[in-house]
């Protein structure tokens, strides 16, 4: 029997409305996640795609929602987002994504030509990423009441390895290997929405990484555990996998890769890149042994020329991210309660 | 990164460290002014390079701790008019005023905007006309030209719906109001760099030879702090107390005429409260009578509105040194970034919220 008088359980006196930091990524969506969704669905998967059995196959379901602005900017755009964000959160199971739905919120007004830009570029990336779109829906809401166009994909994929790829997978003594340099569709993005210009024009990291993943699974790496690099940045990724495996994950500040052009953006404007967003980036979490021969899979993968082995899963205190830091002293690293904003001085 | 890299060197910082050790024979009290260096000691681990001796105290130069709570309900009415773009630096819209925040009014339809220059207010006055723009006009001596040149560009040009509200506070003052207090524990500075980049560093001799108390300017990185550390620490144990220079890359000693002047023109000293520590004579700025008409307080009507600190906050005292974050029976468990009882646990350059993102746990267990 439905309940209907529960109580609100995300505490209403603290926020009566929902604000924007309940989508940024941090403390306050997962609050969100895990106290109002979850158990309202009766559902507590911690990974990016849903995997069931049907039949004989195991396929992998996920469901996102691209609401950016501005819709094309340096690297990418909305188009890119939204079939590159759901193959990837796919891929994260080590499935070959297979199938997309489509779902287009439009807002009155919107130039015909754009909203025929965004399709052609969804469909050459959805042949980049090897998926078709098979089946969508659009929706017209007034001048107003949308910001120019909405997308939502929803994908399936078909998991084709016996690897139990998850967070609960993590296992004390796995390497960490980060497929690329971190930061820059953050940067790229504030830099557009914002008219900031620096000496060189930073663009997104926006890729599919279906195929290096896949690459791994094949050359037989033992892969503990995927997650792509999204909001948040790789900070609240950790976190996440760290609560959710009870481990301690310890990383090197040092060996962690950032361009020097996002480097330079960021210490402009006070952020720390290990929370700016990444769309075309995965975490893996790696048996030791595997570490080179997992490197050299990705070295091959242009998206991935930058991977590199940032940390380790050790044991001392579950559910911690630590970092040594540039200076070589250790310090937590923690979940923001939102999005970063930038200093005053 | 030139002048990020050789600053952030491990073997730099470790050789910088092991000097301060070896010149170190009893223990001193050390405070940096600047919320931006707290900020860097917390998050590279500084203060856990220096020799047991040496206590860093974390000063009140962070413009949105200090900012008063009624200020922010000030903000907080303004923009919730409907003819208000309200515009304000990132980190000042998730303070809590009395009841709400910033973010909160924006979530309810009012039109709140971040902005990363006052210039940038001001061009949105200009394009939209039918509109009132208000900049929160907040921070130290280092943001103080930029937000002088909109005022003054504002007059220049004859924009009428552009104001600012103004929330300007300066250094020298509250230095002295911490080395009064009775319960002080300060025996060295290390002053903000950015700041001194505008002002240069002359009006700290007199503070430094009345209160015999070692200045050194510093800057932001790991090993521009060591070496002010360094420095301060040289002069206590030779008994020296003079204003010297740890970051002569970006400051001299009469700082930058143009911004001072500037500063002087649109601005004039007056009295100011301090969130947590109270009213400190001379120690803020405000628009001098010939640019009053951009004052915000009075176009919106706000000027005598007033709002009492929340009593458990003891924020005053550890940016006046006198506690340190997790000595506060509230850290971590009723004060948390999510629900801050003060504004030093909400801004990143808040001495609170950095123990809270980078050592809650080890501080709180000991």
């Amino acid at each position: 029997m439905i309940d209907f008088s529960a109580t609100c359980p995300i505490p209403i006196s603290q926020y009566p409305h929902v604000l924007l930091a309940h989508g940024g990524g941090g403390k306050l969506m997962h609050n969100l996640i895990q106290k109002m969704f979850s158990p309202a669905f009766g559902n507590t998967n911690s990974h990016d795609s849903a995997t069931f059995h049907l039949g004989n196959a195991q396929l992998a379901f996920t469901t996102d929602s691209y609401v950016v602005q501005p819709l094309f900017f340096p690297g990418g755009s909305i188009a890119e987002l939204a079939v590159y964000g759901t193959v990837n959160d796919l891929a994260m199971s080590g499935a070959r994504p297979l199938f997309l739905s489509v779902g287009f919120i439009l807002e009155e007004g919107l130039p015909m030509e754009t909203l025929w830009q965004v399709v052609q570029t969804m469909q050459q990336a959805a042949e980049k990423a090897g998926v078709q779109i098979v089946t969508g829906d659009t929706k017209v809401v007034d001048r107003g009441k949308g910001d120019g166009i909405f997308i939502n994909t929803a994908g399936v994929g078909l998991i084709e390895h016996s690897l139990n790829i998850h967070p609960t997978s993590v296992r004390t003594g796995d390497v960490l290997v980060v497929s690329g340099d971190i930061g820059r569709h953050g940067i790229a993005i504030m830099a557009t929405r914002e008219g900031l210009a620096f000496e060189t024009t930073i663009e997104s990291d926006s890729a599919p990484v279906a195929e290096p993943v896949l690459n791994l699974i094949q050359a037989g790496i033992e892969v503990h555990c995927l997650r792509d690099l999204t909001r948040g940045g790789l900070a609240s990724t950790l976190i996440e996998i760290a609560e959710a495996s009870q481990t301690q994950i310890h990383l090197d500040e040092n060996a962690v890769p950032v361009r020097e052009d996002v480097q330079g953006a960021c210490e402009i404007l006070g952020l720390d890149p290990l929370y700016v967003a990444n769309e075309g980036r995965f975490a893996a979490f790696i048996q030791e042994s595997d570490a080179e021969k997992a490197l050299a899979v990705l070295h091959a993968h242009p998206v991935c020329e930058n991977a590199a082995l940032i940390g380790r899963v050790i044991e001392n205190t579950p559910g911690r991210v630590t970092l040594k830091s540039k200076i070589g002293a250790t310090r937590i690293i923690d979940m923001l309660s939102g999005e970063q904003l930038p200093r005053i001085c | 990164m030139k002048f990020i890299d050789e600053y952030r060197d491990a073997e730099a910082a470790k050789k910088y460290a092991e000097s301060i050790a070896k010149i170190t024979t009893r223990p001193w009290s050390l405070m940096e002014v600047c919320g931006g260096q707290t900020h860097a000691i917390v998050k590279f681990g500084i203060d856990t390079l220096l020799p047991p001796q040496i206590t860093l105290l974390h000063g009140p130069g962070c413009p949105v701790c200090v900012t008063p709570v009624e200020l922010i309900d000030k903000a907080i009415e303004i923009a919730a008019h409907p003819e208000v773009i309200f515009t304000s630096f990132g980190d000042m819209l998730r303070v809590p005023g009395t009841k709400t925040d910033l973010l909160s009014v924006k979530a309810s339809g009012g039109d709140v905007r971040m902005v990363y220059s006052p210039l940038d207010a001001l061009k949105m006055a200009r394009e939209n006309p039918d509109k009132q723009v208000v900049f929160f006009a907040v921070g130290f001596e280092t943001t103080a030209p930029a937000n002088a040149m909109a005022v003054y560009q504002a007059h220049l040009l004859g924009i009428k719906n552009f104001s600012i509200l103004v929330s300007h506070v300066l250094v020298p003052p509250a230095l002295e109001a911490i080395l009064t207090s009775p319960t002080n524990r300060v025996q060295g500075f290390l002053a903000a760099g950015h700041v001194c980049a505008v002002m240069g560093f002359t009006e700290y001799e007199p503070i430094a030879h009345k209160y015999h108390v070692p200045i050194v300017v510093t800057g932001f990185e790991p090993v521009d702090i060591l070496q002010g550390v360094y420095m301060v620490v040289k002069q206590l144990e030779e008994g020296r107390a003079d204003v010297e220079n740890a970051y002569s890359r970006a400051v001299n000693r009469i700082g930058n005429r143009d911004a001072q002047e500037l500063i002087g023109e649109v601005f004039e000293v007056i009295p100011r409260k301090w969130r947590g520590i109270g009213e400190i004579p001379y120690s803020g700025l405000g628009l001098r009578k010939e640019f009053i008409d951009y004052d915000a307080e009075r176009r919106f009507g706000v000027v005598h509105l007033t709002a009492e600190e929340a009593t458990e906050c003891i924020s005053g005292l550890i940016m006046q040194g006198e506690k340190k974050p997790h000595e506060c029976p509230a850290f971590g468990s009723r004060c948390t970034p999510e629900s801050p009882l003060g504004a030093t646990m909400v801004s990143s350059e808040g001495a609170c919220a950095a123990y809270y993102r980078y050592r809650r746990f080890e501080e709180v267990q000991s």
